[in-house]
């Protein structure tokens, strides 16, 4: 296997589209005939009240949640998304850093070549574990790790995949504020080039590393795009823009909270 | 330093209590013996006694691997194998409504008097609690981890080896502990329905005879062997599963 350019994807990474997803749960719609265009190559981030669908739409992107017949998820143009079935161009990242216990760091960063049955690339994992900053803890098993150092491991993993497309559900979140911004930049730096779609609940989060911003709210759910300050990415919290859309954002997403 | 010293204080005062009821009560020794008399018999039969301990012993291990294996490769039937769940689990339900007492009088009809009905006594006994908790734990990965494996396009077998078993693994652990705690009871039992070797054979046996001193060296050996068996069970797992969390928070303070 080749060395591949690790901040970059192979290939140019493909944009994800929906269109007229529904989906149910409990007999109530989350969200119905959706349509949702997320450019090629950027991180797009989803804004919005918990329980409003977020997680729910991002895990049917990834292929993991059945949705209602007549929808469609295209991703690059040709792949049709079957419903319950995963892609080979998706990594995924959850909230919590699903590390496997059992596995050191450096297996937990290799598992996905060991489920796929192929022979893990030991070198490029190092090398990933290394840019996390995490070089001394190949050997550490996960209990031994902070929630910082664990989820860590988890950009690492989803690196090591190597896919053109990442799916990101508050993967920050329940890290405290200084580890979210450094794991934020460095995310940000590793993952650019790739399509991104990052759930939050944060909006200085998406104010920082996304290109796009998205609002999700009511019942069923609606999506709105947000505006966004200019710069490249990830930007300065403290820059008098970004604060200014922060308050805009908080002002919407508390009026989306309002509403039944 | 106290880890060393607690068991044997604990036994020290178990004795000091026995020795106290033999006082107070004054009951002859063929009813209750005192410690001294029981370590004086167990001296003077100690061949016999090793020696029916070491059937007992053997009954106990084969039990424990037969059990162990069944119950595992149940667990992972059920896991794997949806008409298996429908079809398997009630049946393995119902199977504990039969009391495996009950069962022993066959058993020595069917396999004899020699050591395959024990083993088979006490494999049936340790089945349950390793297949149930391995069950359990094989059914309870964590959502999120099975959701992972599939975006890494595992299959549902990789998903269930790689994953699904390790994680289960302190609930296998779990279950054989439990396992290993009543095996004596399967081989004992199948002892006392029909034997000709073997601790219970051998308590029963004087028992008979009003050896009652015999009879508490017996069974005090059982139960020292069934402590060693459950010490040795317990401390393998603990080395098998090092990332498992040894101790309660509460504990680590200590």
């Amino acid at each position: 296997m080749p060395q591949k350019t690790l901040s970059a994807s192979p290939q140019p990474a493909p944009g994800i589209s929906l269109s007229g997803v529904s989906l149910r749960y409990e007999g109530v719609y989350l969200f119905k005939e959706l349509d949702l265009c997320l450019p090629a190559g950027q991180c797009s981030a989803l804004l919005g009240p918990s329980g409003v669908g977020k997680s729910s739409l991002l895990r049917l992107i990834a292929g993991l949640q059945p949705f209602e017949p007549g929808g469609r998820v295209t991703i690059a143009e040709n792949e049709a998304q079957q419903t319950g079935k995963t892609s080979a161009n998706i990594a995924y990242m959850a909230q919590q850093d699903l590390l496997m216990p059992w596995l050191d760091a450096l297996g937990n960063v290799t598992l996905g070549a060991r489920l796929r049955h192929e022979r893990p690339d030991h070198a490029r994992a190092r090398d990933l574990l290394h840019q996390v900053g995490l070089t001394d803890y190949q050997h550490a098993l996960p209990a031994t790790l902070s929630g910082g150092m664990r989820q860590r491991v988890a950009l690492a993993r989803t690196l090591m995949e190597d896919r053109p497309i990442i799916l990101m559900d508050e993967p920050f979140s329940a890290l405290d504020a200084i580890t979210r911004l450094r794991l934020q930049e460095l995310a940000a730096k590793l993952l650019r080039g790739r399509t991104i779609l990052l759930v939050t609940h944060d909006p200085l989060e998406a104010l920082r590393i996304s290109q796009r911003i998205f609002i999700m709210a009511g019942r069923p759910a609606r999506l709105s795009e947000a505006t966004l300050p200019d710069g490249e990415t990830p930007r300065d919290p403290a820059d008098a823009a970004v604060l200014h859309h922060h308050a805009e954002l908080l002002r919407r997403l508390s009026t989306a909270d309002a509403q039944p | 330093m106290m880890r060393v010293l607690r068991p044997v204080i604990i036994i020290a005062g178990l004795i000091f209590i026995w020795q106290i009821i033999v006082w107070l009560s004054g009951a002859p020794h063929f009813i209750l013996p005192a410690p001294a008399r029981v370590a004086e018999a167990w001296w003077a039969h100690h061949a016999t006694i090793l020696g029916h301990a070491g059937v007992t012993l053997l009954e106990i291990a084969l039990g424990l691997l037969f059990g162990a294996l069944l119950g595992a490769s149940s667990a992972l039937t059920l896991a794997y194998f949806r008409p298996a769940r429908r079809w398997l689990l009630p049946v393995l339900v119902a199977s504990q409504a039969v009391p495996v007492f009950a069962l022993a009088p066959i058993l020595v009809l069917w396999l004899g008097y020699g050591i395959a009905s024990k083993v088979a006594m006490a494999t049936l006994i340790i089945y349950f609690p390793v297949a149930t908790n391995f069950y359990d734990g094989l059914r309870r990965t964590e959502p999120g981890w099975a959701d992972l494996a599939r975006t890494m396009g595992a299959s549902r077998w990789t998903l269930l080896t790689r994953i699904r078993v390790p994680a289960a693994l302190p609930a296998l652990a779990s279950g054989l502990r439990v396992a290993t705690a009543v095996a004596p009871i399967g081989a004992v039992v199948g002892e006392w329905v029909g034997a000709s070797a073997g601790l219970g054979y051998l308590m029963l046996h004087a028992n008979a005879r009003v050896q009652i001193d015999l009879m508490f060296a017996a069974l005090l050996t059982l139960a020292c062997f069934a402590v060693i068996i459950y010490f040795i069970v317990d401390t393998g797992l603990r080395r098998a599963l090092p990332w498992q969390p040894d101790k309660l928070p509460a504990e680590q303070e200590e």
